[in-house]
């Protein structure tokens, strides 16, 4: 399903962001000097742990915020200067739904339809379709208040689709969903792109989302691109790294020595707990080793699954 | 973008304001009861009629003669019509104190012993003393008022008894001779009490107040619900934004004006001599001058409740200062001159004047200009204000 862009590298860049950089007025520096292009007809992944800088990103880009330096375009068209043109041409699902509660799916639509001055009787049967697209045409006329939250996202998607964008912008399409919808939604998002052309940028913290969805991911962290590539070549980053999790005494000393060793990447310790990360056949046992060796005890040890955050310390903290 | 696909989009904002009130109702019921509750209380604080009722006087007579009884039947005649006061007997001067700060009356008329031989010698003035209870100032204002009035007319009817023989033999007229001249008082309109001074004001408060507490749930709310990026995002101008915000909630300040004008009109049988056109477009040019400032403040807060406190600590000075409750020439010096800086001012004086004295558009035209230069200007402000705070 992911493979639908093999020829993204011929195809002309829609997406052009160079250097962009958001300070907020607190001073928190949310994003710090990112670049990179999407080609059109790509679903670009932004992968990353909470507070990353995603949302931000997507904001500035979407012309919901001003960047504090840096520029982006969009069809050419400059994010700061030509925001009235780009917002014709993108629609939005933000982490926040933008839905009201004591209108219907028809009013909620037709209400943004109306803003995006769309003409009333095509506007009426897009609205028909886009109900029929999500399996929601029988809600038509209920209110969304009485909604669940998987059939609220479901109408908030096409609220975001409204305008037949160029660029979707999907902020965390499928947080709070259970299984079941995350999973109708990915589909509903790679049809899209694959009908309609759509390109979609996507935010999300879940690994399996990109992965069905994306043909490039950026993990982003702290603000930064930590690694930008296919999913495929990330995935095996991760499959690839080993974490351990040891308790020992005299664990000083043992940092040391583990440190040392050629198949570890990183430690870190906390609350005198030590994380080490790791790949390779011997990991476990040249861990071990290394503190038997070094006149220390093992009150407890395990291997644990590498979570999405490893990976980042792993992308991010490299050597600390 | 036309002006009229902006006028659209501001229209469709202000329906969708619209439709959630009518959707909900509970937010329609307290629109309605709002200003009910409002005028309900208005009519307990000033009762139509504004007369007092049933205040208990004392009465002593000591005199040993007959005339004070004839002051005290006269007096007894003219309460029974009036119900004003409730007569109390009292033996003496000393008495009826102690009633008064024993708190069992709030007054006394106190004819001294010697009254009728003074009066029929004409030795000099004869006395009668009116005392009152004056820890109740309200009250005790109104008593002395009312029966030194009742008192002196009956001293000039008694001069004017005691002249009569003389006058006519040369041919005047006796009560000329007492009251050489006297002063009378004439409003312009034919009456006007507290209530009328007061309800204009009120209307205008009612609705300045429904429009400026309601712009921080319009705009903040949403800002802080994330629903505003659907509007933010969107290809219209912030002004229909702004515009739509606004007119939604002026729409529901009107309706909750009318109703409390409706109702003042039930409860208080108030004339209005204006023109209902008039004091509609002064209800609507007087929330117009403060749409603009009420945006300001709400871009300027970073949330809901930062927007409604800002307003609420803005608005509830500006009530007072206004003069909807006191007449502004009341107030210390300083505090006129900042009275004279606020557009409510302007709104009530005009609202005043076009209810109570039945003024025209024309009449109160600069109340007019302040109000729309200030509603104007602070619009002008507002947009980038307004922009600036929703994409920091
Ligand atoms: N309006 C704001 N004012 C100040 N700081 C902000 C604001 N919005 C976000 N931040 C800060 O900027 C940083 C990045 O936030 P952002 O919402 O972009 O992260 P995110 O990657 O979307 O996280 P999440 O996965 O939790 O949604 C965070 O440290 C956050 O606290
Ligand atoms: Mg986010």
């Amino acid at each position: 399903m992911h493979s639908n862009c093999l020829d993204c590298d011929n195809m002309t860049e829609i997406i052009e962001v160079k250097d962009i950089v958001k300070v907020y007025r607190n001073g928190v520096k949310a994003v710090k000097g990112i670049s990179f292009s999407v080609s059109k007809g790509e679903i670009f992944g932004l992968l990353g742990p909470n507070g990353a800088g995603k949302s931000t990103l997507l904001k500035m880009l979407s012309t919901l915020l001003r960047p504090t330096s840096g520029t982006a375009t969009i069809d050419g068209l400059d994010i700061v200067k030509d925001a009235g043109e780009i917002r014709k041409r993108i629609g939005l699902v933000a982490e926040k739904m933008i839905l009201y509660d004591y209108l219907t799916p028809y009013e909620n639509l037709k209400l943004f339809g109306k803003l995006y001055s769309i003409e009333e009787k095509a506007l009426d049967e897009r609205i028909d379709d886009l109900l029929k697209t999500v399996e929601m045409d029988k809600w038509k006329n209920e209110r969304v208040k009485n909604f669940s939250t998987g059939m609220r996202q479901r109408i908030n998607l096409i609220r975001g689709l409204i305008n037949y964008p160029e660029v979707l912008f999907l902020d965390e399409p499928t947080l709070g969903l259970d299984p079941h919808s995350s999973v109708e939604i990915r589909r509903l998002v790679a049809k899209l792109n694959r009908e309609m052309g759509i390109t979609v940028i996507l935010t999300t913290h879940y690994m399996e989302e990109v992965d069905a969805l994306a043909n490039r991911i950026a993990i982003i962290n702290n603000g930064e691109i930590a690694a930008l590539d296919t999913s495929e070549n990330l995935k095996r980053m991760i499959s690839e790294e080993k974490v351990l999790e040891v308790k020992i005494t005299n664990s000083a000393k043992a940092i040391e020595s583990i440190r040392e060793l050629d198949c570890v990447r990183d430690v870190s310790s906390r609350d005198g707990e030590l994380r080490i990360y790791g790949q390779g056949e011997n990991f476990v046992d040249s861990v071990i080793d290394r503190i038997k060796s070094s006149d220390s005890r093992i009150i407890s040890i395990k291997e644990i699954e590498p979570s999405l955050e490893d990976v980042f310390i792993k992308l991010t903290f490299g050597g600390e | 973008m036309g002006i009229k696909s902006e006028i659209s989009h501001t229209l469709w904002i202000t329906w969708k304001d619209l439709m959630e009130l009518r959707r909900s109702k509970m937010r329609m019921a307290m629109m309605v009861l709002m200003p009910l509750i409002m005028m309900a209380m208005m009519s307990f604080m000033f009762p139509s009629s504004n007369s007092v009722s049933n205040i208990p006087v004392a009465i002593v007579n000591a005199d040993s003669g007959s005339a004070g009884s004839e002051i005290i039947y006269a007096i007894e005649q003219m309460n029974s019509e009036s119900k004003m006061m409730i007569l109390k007997n009292a033996s003496s001067e000393e008495e009826a104190r102690n009633m008064i700060v024993e708190g069992s009356t709030l007054g006394a008329i106190i004819i001294p012993e010697d009254f009728s031989q003074v009066l029929s010698t004409r030795s000099s003035t004869a006395d009668i003393t009116v005392m009152t209870d004056n820890s109740n100032p309200q009250i005790s204002q109104i008593l002395s008022q009312v029966l030194t009035q009742i008192i002196n007319s009956m001293s000039e009817e008694y001069a004017v008894m005691g002249l009569e023989p003389m006058a006519r033999e040369i041919g005047i007229n006796p009560v000329a001779m007492v009251v050489p001249f006297k002063a009378e008082s004439k409003g312009v309109t034919e009456s006007s009490s507290y209530v009328e001074f007061v309800i204009p004001g009120l209307l205008m408060m009612t609705m300045i107040t429904s429009v400026m507490t309601g712009l921080p749930r319009a705009i903040a709310y949403e800002k802080d619900i994330g629903t505003m990026n659907g509007f933010l995002a969107a290809p219209i101008s912030r002004f229909s934004i702004i515009g739509g915000k606004a007119l939604g909630r002026i729409i529901r300040g009107f309706i909750q004006g009318i109703l409390s004008l409706v109702l003042a009109i039930v409860l208080f049988r108030i004339n209005v001599y204006g023109s209902l056109l008039s004091i509609f477009a002064i209800l609507f040019l007087g929330v117009f001058s403060f749409v603009g400032l009420g945006i300001v403040m709400t871009s300027i807060a970073e949330d809901e409740e930062t927007a409604s406190m800002i307003i609420m600590t803005l608005t509830l000075p500006m009530m007072f200062l206004s003069g909807i409750f006191f007449p502004i020439e009341m107030m210390p010096s300083f505090m006129q001159t900042i009275s004279r800086w606020l557009p409510f001012t302007y709104a009530v004086d005009a609202m005043r004047r076009i209810m109570v004295f039945g003024a025209t558009l024309g009449n109160v035209y600069t109340d007019v200009v302040v109000m729309l230069a200030f509603g104007i200007a602070t619009l002008i402000i507002a947009i980038p204000v307004f922009e600036r705070g929703m994409t920091r």
